[in-house]
């Protein structure tokens, strides 16, 4: 599952919580999805509160290599 | 007179002219109509500029028309600046074109409408060639100046929205000469990187003129190749460019971008913890379904008494087996019935009981025998009395006693008539009581009885 994005999990959440809606699985399959619907929402959970902040800007070498260096900014106050 | 006259050689007045021509008029402006706008292969273009009652050749060389942001074409009206050159070697003078603009439609216009009209009809404004976005990018591409106001907007939304995601800015000039290739690099650059979901192209508000680069058309087919789906936004919401057409996405300003590219994290957060509630309400739903099934089924007398079935199975135990007994009684009463029969038979056919039942009959038959014959008797002597009784009455011996008498002959004949006998013949005469035995003295044929 781990290898899903944020928007792939998000996507098969939403199967899941429809298919179980419509409560015509078998009642081993719902738990079955229950229980990967569960750690779907745990994973998009995770990601939504870990997602890292990064912010790069792309640089290139003279041979025409790419790199990302950290793009120094502050964000603003709110206000 | 003739001592005055100064003769010039062709070349001589040529030459002066050339020389008052180009220097009296070494720029000037002139506006007129393109005609006869022929392009040579060396890049050097050759026109008329005309107007209703005149002419003037022109030339654009290669090094010049490059910088050229429209194609020029005959029928344009145009202002062009130069300078007047002549050339000797036929006579004519023309106007060698610094700059070219369209009079009417803004040289950058008719650019914009020219290429806007070649890369459609080339089908890079097509809608099937859009690409949905990414709902939710993890790492977002922008090409634009990296200390441009529209980059500050954008990051200022984006972390405001949902700080935790991967920027990589490509940066690039995105005005003057050479920012339309810098553009397209930053995108190409962004595709080769990998891993970014969503490019957005785009600078602050400008003139026509500064916003140009978008209008590129190197610039539109990096956004055309883009394997990464690529937002537009270029200057604000009244600004169209090129790169507008192109891309998958237009949005009216950088910050809408912004917005468009980056939902809310609460948003999302709120959609995924309601995913999660109705996750959980759905299971509780159908869990509680099922238990109310199982304790339907449960509170079936089955599963409540769990030696019921036991039971159950005993008493159908104890049918069969009385069923079984009722049988095997019936077969033994049907053997012994048959016994019985068979028994009875047997004694039937024996001969002592055909001696006895020959007996009885012999006896019912002479008992019946006897009570016909007495009947029978009865009967007859009933009748004989009655027989006798009319017999009696019949009997021509009866008138006797009413003082009949009888006249036999000896034979025993009835005498009926006098004529029957002789005189002399014994008749015995019968009466009631005893016989006469007379002898017949005469005979009568006639006597006196009153006739009937």
């Amino acid at each position: 599952m781990t290898d899903l994005n944020f928007e792939d999990c998000l996507t098969r959440l939403e199967q899941i919580v429809t298919a179980l809606e419509a409560g015509n699985l078998p009642l081993e399959d719902s738990l079955k999805v229950f229980e990967e619907g569960v750690a779907l929402s745990r994973h998009c959970a995770k990601y939504l509160a870990e997602a890292e902040r990064r912010i790069e800007i792309l640089a290139k070498d003279d041979a025409g290599a790419l790199s990302q260096k950290p793009f120094p900014w502050e964000a603003e106050e709110e206000a | 007179m003739s001592a005055e006259r100064t003769v010039w050689t062709v070349s001589e007045l040529t030459e002066r002219v050339r020389a008052a021509l180009e220097e009296r008029f070494p720029a000037v402006w002139v506006e007129g109509e393109i005609s006869n706008f022929r392009l040579y292969g060396s890049g050097h273009a050759y026109f008329t500029l005309k107007d209703e009652s005149a002419q003037v050749r022109a030339v654009l060389f290669r090094n010049r028309g490059r910088r050229l942001r429209f194609e020029p074409g005959d029928g344009q009206y145009v202002l062009a600046f130069g300078s007047l050159e002549v050339y000797a070697q036929r006579g004519e003078y023309q106007l060698v074109v610094e700059l070219l603009e369209p009079r009417g439609l803004g040289a950058l216009q008719l650019a914009f409408e020219q290429l806007k009209e070649r890369l459609g009809q080339e089908g890079l404004f097509e809608a099937a060639r859009k690409r949905p976005l990414p709902r939710f990018p993890k790492t977002i591409g922008i090409v634009t100046s990296p200390s441009g106001a529209a980059i500050r907007d954008m990051l200022r939304i984006i972390g405001r929205r949902f700080a935790g995601l991967h920027i990589v800015i490509a940066p690039a000039r995105v005005q003057g000469d050479g920012a339309g290739t810098e553009i397209a690099h930053g995108i190409q650059d962004l595709n080769a990187l990998g891993g970014v979901d969503v490019v957005i192209v785009g600078r602050g508000g400008g003139s026509l003129e500064d916003l140009w680069a978008f209008n590129e058309e190197v610039v539109a087919r990096a956004i055309a190749g883009s394997k990464i789906p690529v937002i537009s936004a270029v200057g604000h919401e009244v600004d169209f460019t090129i790169a507008d057409f192109v891309a998958d996405l237009r949005a009216p300003t950088p910050s809408a971008a912004a917005e468009l590219v980056v939902r809310e994290k609460q948003a999302v957060a709120d959609a995924v913890s309601d995913l999660r509630g109705r996750l959980e309400r759905a299971m509780t739903g159908r869990v509680e379904r099922e238990r109310r099934r199982h304790q339907a089924l449960a509170s079936r007398r089955v599963l409540t008494d769990p030696s019921r079935p036991l039971r159950d199975r005993e008493r159908r135990l104890d049918d069969a087996r009385r069923r079984l007994e009722r049988a095997a009684a019936l077969v033994l009463r049907r053997a012994q019935h048959r016994v019985e029969l068979a028994t009875r038979g047997l004694r039937a056919a024996s001969p002592f009981t055909r001696l006895a039942a020959d007996r009885h009959r012999l006896s019912g038959l002479h008992g019946r025998l006897h009570a016909g014959i007495a009947r029978r008797l009865t009967g007859a002597e009933h009748r004989f009395g009655s027989t006798a009784g009319r017999l009696q009455s019949l009997s021509p011996l009866g008138v006797l006693g009413r003082g009949y008498s009888l006249a036999l002959t000896p034979s025993g004949t009835v005498v009926r008539s006098a004529a029957d006998v002789r005189p002399g013949d014994e008749v015995r005469v019968l009466l009631d009581e005893g016989a006469l035995d007379c002898r017949v003295e005469r005979t009568r044929e006639h006597d006196d009885r009153p006739q009937l």
